[in-house]
Order: C-alpha cells, then sequence, then structure tokens
C-alpha cells in the first residue's frame, strides 16, 4: 500500500503544518506576536536610554554602598505571620543605601530619592530580601505608569529637558500621579540616610501559623532623630556628600531603625502602590534594624545581591498588586545583564569608608 | 512476548510520555516568563522545582534505559538513520540532564535561594559569582533552543516515518499495548 505522490506531498504539507503550529506556539508565549507589549528587557533598555551603560552597575539605584548588621525580632510579629524571621531572636542582614536613577556618579541630592536594600538570612536557610525607598507611597501604581514616565522624562536631545508637553500629557493620564506626589511632599525629607524612613511600596501579606492571611505594609523609621534638610543649601565640591555624612553617622554608633508593620483592614486596597491606607491602622512594632557597619561596593557583599522584592520566607506572600511581579521581573534582567560586565570603581571608593 | 518486544517496556514509555509533557511546559514557561511582567514571579515559582524535578525524573529514566530491553529498529531504517537516531537519544538525554543542573548552578552562583516548596529549598552547588551567573545564565538559554530544536527534530522524525513510511514506528512508544503485526 504505497502512498501516491500527491497523497505523499500532502501528508508532507500536513507535518509542516504541525511543526509551524509548534513553533508558532512558543513565539506566541514568547510575545512575538505582540512587539508593543511593555516586557522585562523594553523596561531595562528604558533606563539605558535615560541614563547610558555604566558596566557593572545596577540599571536603577546605580549609587550606593553596602552595609551589615542584624535584626532583633522581639516576637510581636509571630501573632501575624509564621516566618522564622519573627520569632525572638537575632539574625544576621546584609544591606545597601543606594540612590534612584541609573547614574552610578550622580552628584548626592536632598530630593533624589534614597533607596535601602535589605537581605535578611533565617536561620532555616530561607531568605527574606525587601527593597525600600524613602517615598511613604509610589508615584505609579502600575508598571506601565511607571515605564511611561521613565521615557516622558527623558531629556529632549536639543534642550537637554525634558519635553514639557510630554510630561503634560502624563500627568493629564495619571491622576494618581499628582495624588501621590501630595502625599509625597506632605513629608518633610530628613538631612540623611541616617535618620531616613524607608517604605516597602507594596503591600504583602502575612501568613500566620493557622494560615490567616493579612494585608500588611512594612516600614523601617529611624531611632536616630529627625532633622530637616538643611537651609544653607548643599556643600560645594562634596559630589558625595549624603553617603559620607552615612559613613561618619555608622562609624561614631551603630545606626537603628524600627520595623514597623501597619495591618490592613477589609477593604484597603493591596493593589495599589500609590495610595496609602487611612489614618488609624493597627501598626505593630517587630522588632529593631541595627546596621554596624559599612563597605564600598567593590567589597560589599550587597553588590552582587538582587534585592528582588519577592525572596520571601513562609509567611509573607506577595499581595495582587501589579508592581510586585513587575519589579522582580525588571530587577532580574537588570541584575543579569550587569552581572557579565566588567566592575567600574564605584563613586564611593573603599578608601571613602574607612573610619 | 512479541508483543513486548515489538514495543519499549512500559517503564520506558511512562517515562516518555510523563517528561515529554513536563519538559513542553517547561519549555513554554521558560519563554513566556522572561517575556512577562505580569506573570513573572508565578511562572518563575513553577519554573524552578519543575526543572529539578525534571533532573530527578532524567536520572531515574536514565537508570530505567540501562536496565531494559528495548525493541529493534523497524527494518525501514537503514544504517544511518539508526545512528542518527542513537545519537539524537543521547543529545536528549545529555540536554535533560544538563540544563536542569546548568539552572540550579546559575542560581547558586547567583545566590538566589532555589525554593522548592514552602520552606524546602536546594543547597547552593556553585560559589558566588556573577560573572559565573552571567555565563551559565547566557548557557541556560542556548540549551534552551538545542532543547527545543531537537525536540522539533524528534517529532518531525517521528511524523515522517508514521505518516509518509507508515513503519508503525510510532506504535513502539504509544502508552497502550499494541499487538505484534
Amino acid at each position: 500500500m504505497r502512498l501516491t505522490g500527491s497523497s505523499t506531498l500532502l501528508r508532507l504539507a500536513g507535518i509542516g503544518v504541525v511543526i509551524l503550529c509548534v513553533v508558532g506556539a512558543f513565539l506566541y508565549l514568547g510575545g512575538w506576536f505582540s512587539p508593543h507589549e511593555l516586557r522585562p528587557a523594553r523596561f531595562v533598555d528604558g533606563f539605558e536610554q535615560a541614563n547610558g551603560i555604566h558596566s557593572g552597575f545596577r540599571r536603577n539605584h546605580a549609587k550606593g554602598v553596602g552595609v551589615r548588621g542584624f535584626f532583633d525580632s522581639n516576637g510581636q510579629g509571630t501573632r501575624l505571620s509564621k516566618a522564622v524571621v519573627f520569632r525572638s531572636g537575632r539574625v544576621p542582614v546584609i544591606g545597601r543605601f543606594s540612590f534612584g536613577g541609573g547614574d552610578p556618579n550622580v552628584t548626592d541630592a536632598p530630593d533624589a530619592v534614597r533607596g535601602l536594600g535589605l537581605q535578611f538570612s533565617l536561620p532555616d536557610g530561607e531568605e527574606w530580601r525587601t527593597a525600600m525607598i524613602n517615598l511613604p507611597v509610589f508615584p505609579f501604581n502600575t508598571p506601565q505608569a511607571f515605564y511611561d514616565n521613565l521615557v516622558a522624562s527623558q531629556p529632549d536631545p536639543n534642550t537637554h529637558k525634558p519635553d514639557p508637553q510630554k510630561m503634560a500629557a502624563f500627568v493629564a493620564g495619571h491622576p494618581e500621579f499628582l495624588q501621590a506626589i501630595k502625599i509625597i511632599q506632605s513629608h518633610p525629607v530628613s538631612s540623611g540616610f541616617d535618620n531616613s524612613a524607608f517604605y516597602g511600596l507594596n503591600a504583602f501579606r502575612f501568613v500566620d501559623a493557622e494560615g490567616t492571611s493579612t494585608p500588611v505594609r512594612w516600614m523601617v523609621v529611624p531611632v536616630q532623630p529627625f532633622a530637616p534638610v538643611s537651609a544653607s543649601g548643599t556643600p560645594l565640591g562634596d559630589k558625595n556628600y549624603l553617603f559620607d555624612a552615612l559613613i561618619a553617622s555608622i562609624h561614631q554608633h551603630p545606626l537603628q531603625w524600627h520595623l514597623i508593620v501597619t495591618v490592613g483592614q477589609p477593604g484597603d486596597r493591596t493593589d495599589d502602590a500609590s495610595i496609602m491606607w487611612p489614618d488609624g491602622r493597627e501598626q505593630v512594632d517587630l522588632g529593631t534594624l541595627t546596621l554596624d557597619s559599612i563597605e564600598s561596593e567593590e567589597t560589599s557583599p550587597a553588590r552582587d545581591i538582587n534585592f528582588d522584592p519577592l525572596v520571601l520566607p513562609v509567611g509573607i506572600a506577595p499581595s495582587d498588586d501589579p508592581l510586585l511581579s513587575a519589579r522582580s521581573a525588571v530587577y532580574s534582567q537588570s541584575f543579569t545583564r550587569r552581572a557579565g560586565e566588567k566592575k567600574e570603581p564605584s563613586a564611593i571608593a573603599p578608601s571613602d569608608v574607612r573610619k | 512476548m512479541t508483543a513486548d518486544r515489538q514495543q519499549f517496556p512500559a517503564s520506558m514509555r511512562f517515562f516518555h510520555w510523563l517528561m515529554a509533557a513536563m519538559v513542553l511546559a517547561m519549555l513554554g514557561i521558560g519563554v513566556a516568563m522572561v517575556a512577562s511582567l505580569a506573570d513573572y514571579h508565578r511562572l518563575v515559582s513553577i519554573h524552578r522545582p519543575l526543572g529539578i524535578l525534571i533532573l530527578i525524573f532524567v536520572v531515574i529514566r536514565s537508570v530505567n534505559r540501562l536496565f531494559s530491553t528495548l525493541p529493534p529498529f523497524p527494518a525501514t531504517m537503514s544504517s544511518q538513520e539508526r545512528l542518527v537516531a542513537h545519537a539524537s537519544e543521547i543529545l536528549l538525554y545529555t540536554l535533560l540532564f544538563v540544563q536542569p543542573l546548568v539552572g540550579w548552578g546559575m542560581l547558586s552562583a547567583a545566590r538566589y535561594p532555589i525554593v522548592l516548596c514552602g520552606s524546602l529549598h536546594l543547597f547552593p552547588i556553585l560559589p558566588h559569582s556573577v560573572m559565573l551567573y552571567a555565563a551559565l545564565r547566557k548557557a541556560h538559554t542556548v540549551l534552551a533552543y538545542l532543547l527545543f530544536f531537537a525536540f522539533i527534530a524528534h517529532f518531525g522524525a517521528v511524523l515522517f516515518h508514521t505518516l509518509i513510511v507508515r513503519d508503525r514506528l510510532l506504535s513502539r512508544m504509544v502508552p497502550w499495548r499494541t499487538r505484534a503485526n
């Protein structure tokens, strides 16, 4: 029963179609048919276009220093979360202070966004990583809005300033942006890293031993007393004056923050990082973070850590905030790109962090 | 007995189809997760433990393959074809072993926790080195493409034999028992 020539051809064509369908399905999954959708690679391209590529540095929060210390849990958190980190006791912490933006040599400025990444190493081998900033809310509530703002605020090649029309168009399309800016401006900026509060930005969920899940937001509140930004302006000639002040401060005495969680109520939105929860929500002090040593990027293990906010221990779970998965994806993309690059010297040199 | 001799042993057929489903799912998850903001975390959380599961299964499967009696090649296959079939089998087994190992290695070098389920996680198998991570991360992509093309070639060859040569090649691997012809 040999096949005739024409039926052989027909069957060959059928095989070709089946294989094309399989290849097509994979191309579809990989996003080849929707090139305009925002993807991790394009997001990081946006940072690179805004700031240039600085070999070996993070594509955002490029300028920074590493710190080490520990977290003393007071056990209060076990009521809300079964995470081992909240049982009474001490866990080691590696951290990194940074400025927002992709320029590793930017001049320190009090109004630049300050970042604090932390990695808690739990005794059972689990890890908790969080990347916080000093803004009480995030000005964007979707990855697309963040990206659109990044594009709109890029300097025009002729004027070297962002195009006011593009920014106006962005603001008009994002009412949450101006509302968030109002909240941010109502929180006075502190004089330095050491007396800054840092906020976890997104809502998360604490899960207790019974499996009960509670919406929470966390922040670290400094023990160091608040001081406003100096009215006399920034000192001339020292590009790193805020980092230098942090170095001097940590050499004087260990710096401490309280880890505070705000407990959400039913109806509090967990999917919008641009709004605050109403006043009067219960706040629980979970313990004290102590940072007692400081290193430059060259020697600190923090340089090679991706402070991915979704590296979470059992007992802490992501919320439905769309920024969370996007942050994880974009941080990973940035980490992968910088990992293989030659590591250029950081603005804060190893000699700067010595006593 | 003759019926059994024409087919792969039941254990080999079981591993073949189970792993076919796992590997195809894995390749799909892999291409989708690197291109997605919204689903990245959910997909990564499946990708890592599924990869380790594939590593475990490929080891069991290789041992099982070693101790199994294989059916003869169909008479329609020339000696060159048999050589290619044998080489592609070795290639597929090797890729299924190396790819999850590279994944585990690259996460180790980057010091990402390799969470399997709950607080259960794997130990790192390489020192913390981002340069090593970068190289292995590239290798992971290259191996994934290689695995995908090897799958397409395997799939295409079986379709060709089944639909054009019509030598009942596929009946040797179908999940159900076939009667000898």
